[in-house]
């Protein structure tokens, strides 16, 4: 096993139930002069019933970078991303963008972050073209600005002959393009996106990264969470690897990933693959 | 493969319970329901049996068996997942033998509270006849092919039309559409007895030729053999297999089409042009949420389906006080169910209501947004209806009542609505759903704050209602005026009071409110 790239805070002990909340001097990265990261979780913990989804989260993303967070399925990647983005509130922990606490002041840090959440309806009964405008102007931009840069997300999404057709009748495609228009409608500095690829057409994907990719180059920082390691490789510049709700690593691609692949670390991390004498009645010689 | 299915539907019915314990308590009722039905259906049977009246037993139990056989034929197609649990279009990645198929889905059709129900009704039939041996043992063959005609003609009918019933639109209109019959039912019921008696002479010719048709054919078989018109007897064993054979054909082609359809293609797009109400509301966040609440007053059934719902009630109050006085208290029946609708807001959104999570919108803005919708749907709703009641009661003098008391309970309903949307959401058909469908779920709890709901709601507009019925039943000016100002004064009062708690609370505990919306799904 190569050495791990994981801080040591990076394996947190679980509290006992109930303990207090931990305080922002467990988070270990309180460098006094750098510039606050553009997304900093502190100690993030969210139960459900009785099963722990989430269990001392620590994630810092720096400002202008493309981040990955990679996990198995029900690892708590949406979990910690909702909670990221103050769409469901942390048992404990604290988020920080840019500096600023969410949910002391969500509606402050609530601007700063532009959300595509997973596995949750839109206003569908809108048409694309009003969708992309409600979201706008939720956001408070006014109405020229709206209307010129629906225009923009719908042409470059390539939805513009769909423009006018209600979001109930899109694709599964089409509707993680105009979410994901929405998303950018107010020009945030913190886009935070889970699973933006899933359902999404070869040629849409490649386009949605170019967009990605500029807007991390002009000093946006995204994060996406996805199950396709191939694609985070190539794409994000930092990765944290999150299981069973815990970090198991972060850092830069190259430091997490090491001598391996990112997939062979990820699964060396995750642990869980087997090869041997599994399903050897599949092999078609077998008969 | 039949046990297969038979199990597999069994399976799922445990399952479903063990979900829930309201939907044991569901069943339980469904099942004493159903057995109360077949225990009269069996008396009501016996004692006509003893009556030795051929033409009576007939007329009954063609009638009543025709009335089943529709049933089971055309229910389905309005009132949406009755029974999807075994959708054929389900096992399309499976390599069944398409008679297998048949054979097991008609079976486990039997399979649950209404098939069991209907196999004893069906095998009851007979008991009409239980003093004639050969009659009844050629009811008891007519119950069974009366059974076999209801379920496949059920399976048959729903597989045919469900590239039709899938599509959203249908779906969405149908529902509307079905529910005005129903709520008509009893005016229906009333003005029918008075005709029945006149129809009653009619009914044995009506029973004798529907005895003829594909849908009682196997209901007559029992008195035809107690008539000893054996020729009939054999004509209607032959209608009823031919309608079989039929059925089973149009199933099978049916059947065969949905397994290579691909899923959920083609069907109707819905388009509009440009950006309907956010083009015209002001560009600020209030008017956006306003914008989007009043387009899906429009586009969405659960809200369309409150105003369709106006009419008939008009309808019935006019009929309830056959054009009278009663009539002008339709405003406020209307004002009501509008202004409350608004108090399953947030929990009609969905999971879209991460929409206005994540943006920064405060309380306020997402309160008065929904609330300016719903006034100004229901205000346009509840001026029509005022302005349709004075005109057909020719009460223009009470004007000024009629509109303070409908306005004024608009508006406290959704001053109210503004405080309870964001305190108790519960589950409520999902978007694109059966309006009318109840979904399982709604606990105690939610029935009694809906009820202390309705008690503040009553107790806030009494005032105004109060001076409204005295305005009605004097002829004092002053009372017209007071009625007219006291509604609009509390009315307003209540809206505004209402959006800053409702605020409030949605400040506090929106994030809470979205996570228990999602435990719904």
């Amino acid at each position: 096993m190569t050495p791990s790239p994981v801080p040591a805070h990076d394996q947190p002990v679980p509290p006992p139930e109930g303990a207090p909340a931990p305080g922002p001097g467990s988070s270990p990265s309180a460098r006094p002069a750098a510039p606050p990261p553009a997304l900093a979780i502190q100690g993030l913990w969210k139960r459900f019933g009785t099963k722990v989804a989430v269990a001392g989260v620590d994630l810092e993303v720096p400002t202008g970078s493309f981040y990955g967070l990679v996990g198995p399925n029900g690892a708590g990647k949406t979990t910690t991303l909702s909670m990221a983005t103050g769409l469901l509130r942390p048992d404990f922990g604290r988020v920080l963008v840019r500096g600023h606490d969410l949910w002391a002041d969500p509606l402050r840090v609530k601007a700063l972050l532009g959300v595509l959440p997973d596995g949750v309806r839109l206003f569908d009964r809108l048409t694309g073209a009003q969708l992309v405008t409600y979201s706008g102007l939720l956001r408070g931009l006014d109405r020229d600005t709206v209307r010129d840069r629906t225009a923009d997300l719908l042409r470059t999404f390539d939805l513009t002959a769909d423009a006018d057709t209600l979001v109930v009748d899109y694709s599964a495609g089409m509707t993680k393009k105009i979410a994901l228009a929405c998303a950018l409608v107010h020009a945030p500095r913190v886009l935070v996106l889970d699973e933006p690829f899933e359902a999404v057409d070869p040629v849409s994907a490649a386009n949605i990264r170019d967009i990605l990719s500029s807007y991390v180059a002009s000093g946006g920082t995204v994060v996406v969470s996805s199950h396709v390691m191939d694609l985070v490789q190539r794409m994000c510049d930092h990765v944290a690897v999150i299981a069973a709700g815990h970090v198991l690593a972060q850092g830069t691609v190259a430091e997490v990933r090491g001598e391996a692949t990112l997939e062979d670390r990820f699964v060396e991390l995750v642990g869980g693959r087997r090869t041997e004498g599994a399903l050897a009645w599949l092999r078609t010689s077998s008969d | 493969m039949a046990a297969h299915l038979v199990r597999l539907k069994l399976t799922l019915l445990r399952n479903g319970l063990r979900r829930s314990v309201w939907r044991l308590v569901g069943l339980l009722l469904g099942v004493a329901y159903a057995l109360s039905l077949v225990g009269a259906a069996v008396v009501g049977l016996v004692v006509l049996g003893a009556q030795d009246d051929p033409e009576l037993a007939r007329t009954v139990v063609v009638l009543g068996g025709v009335v089943l056989v529709a049933g089971w034929w055309l229910l389905p197609l309005v009132a949406f997942g009755v029974d999807s649990t075994l959708d054929p279009e389900r096992f399309r990645v499976f390599a069944l033998r398409r008679r297998h198929l048949l054979t097991g889905l008609t079976l486990a059709g039997l399979v649950g509270v209404p098939g069991v129900a209907t196999v004893l009704v069906g095998g009851a039939s007979a008991l009409a006849w239980w003093r004639d041996p050969a009659a009844l043992a050629a009811g008891v063959l007519g119950g069974v092919l009366g059974v076999a005609v209801c379920v496949v003609g059920s399976r048959a009918v729903t597989t045919l039309l469900a590239p039709v019933v899938g599509g959203r639109r249908f779906r969405e209109v149908a529902a509307v559409l079905a529910i005005v019959p129903l709520m008509l039912a009893g005016p229906i019921l009333l003005g029918a007895t008075a005709g029945l008696a006149a129809v009653a002479d009619a009914l044995p010719e009506v029973a004798r030729l529907l005895g003829w048709t594909p849908f009682g054919a196997p209901w007559a078989l029992g008195a035809d053999v107690a008539e000893g018109a054996w020729a009939a007897a054999a004509g209607k064993v032959l209608v009823s297999l031919a309608t079989l054979a039929v059925l089973v054909l149009v199933w099978d082609r049916a059947l065969s089409a949905a397994m290579v359809r691909p899923e959920g293609g083609g069907g109707h797009v819905s388009r509009s042009a440009g950006l309907g109400f956010f083009g015209r509301l002001p560009a600020t966040p209030t008017g956006a949420v306003a914008a989007r609440a009043l387009t899906y007053w429009l586009r969405d059934s659960r809200y369309a389906a409150a105003v369709a719902v106006v009419p008939v009630m008009v309808l019935l109050l006019w009929f309830l006080g056959r054009g009278g006085a009663v009539l002008l208290g339709a405003g406020v029946v209307v004002a009501f169910v509008m202004g409350w609708s608004l108090s399953t807001d947030v929990a009609y959104d969905d999971t879209a209501f991460w929409t206005h999570l994540a943006a920064p919108v405060d309380g306020r803005v997402d309160r008065a947004g929904r609330a300016y919708a719903g006034l100004v749907v229901g205000g346009v709703v509840v001026a029509a209806t005022d302005l349709l009641v004075l005109g057909v009661t020719q009460r223009w003098d009470a004007v000024l009542p009629v509109v303070g008391m409908s306005f004024g309970v608009l508006a406290v309903g959704v001053g109210l609505s503004s405080v309870y949307s964001v305190r108790v959401v519960y589950p409520v058909p999902k978007p694109g759903e059966n309006p009318f469908s109840t979904p399982q779920g709604s606990s105690f709890a939610v029935m009694l704050s809906q009820t202390a709901g309705l008690l503040v709601l009553l107790a806030v507009c009494l005032p105004t209602l109060g001076l409204g019925v005295a305005a009605l039943v004097t002829d004092v000016l002053l009372l017209d005026v007071l009625a007219l100002v006291v509604g609009l004064g509390v009315g307003a009062a209540t809206v505004v009071v209402g959006i800053r708690l409702g605020a409030r609370t949605y400040d506090r505990r929106a994030p809470e409110l979205l996570q228990t919306i999602r435990s719904f799904a």
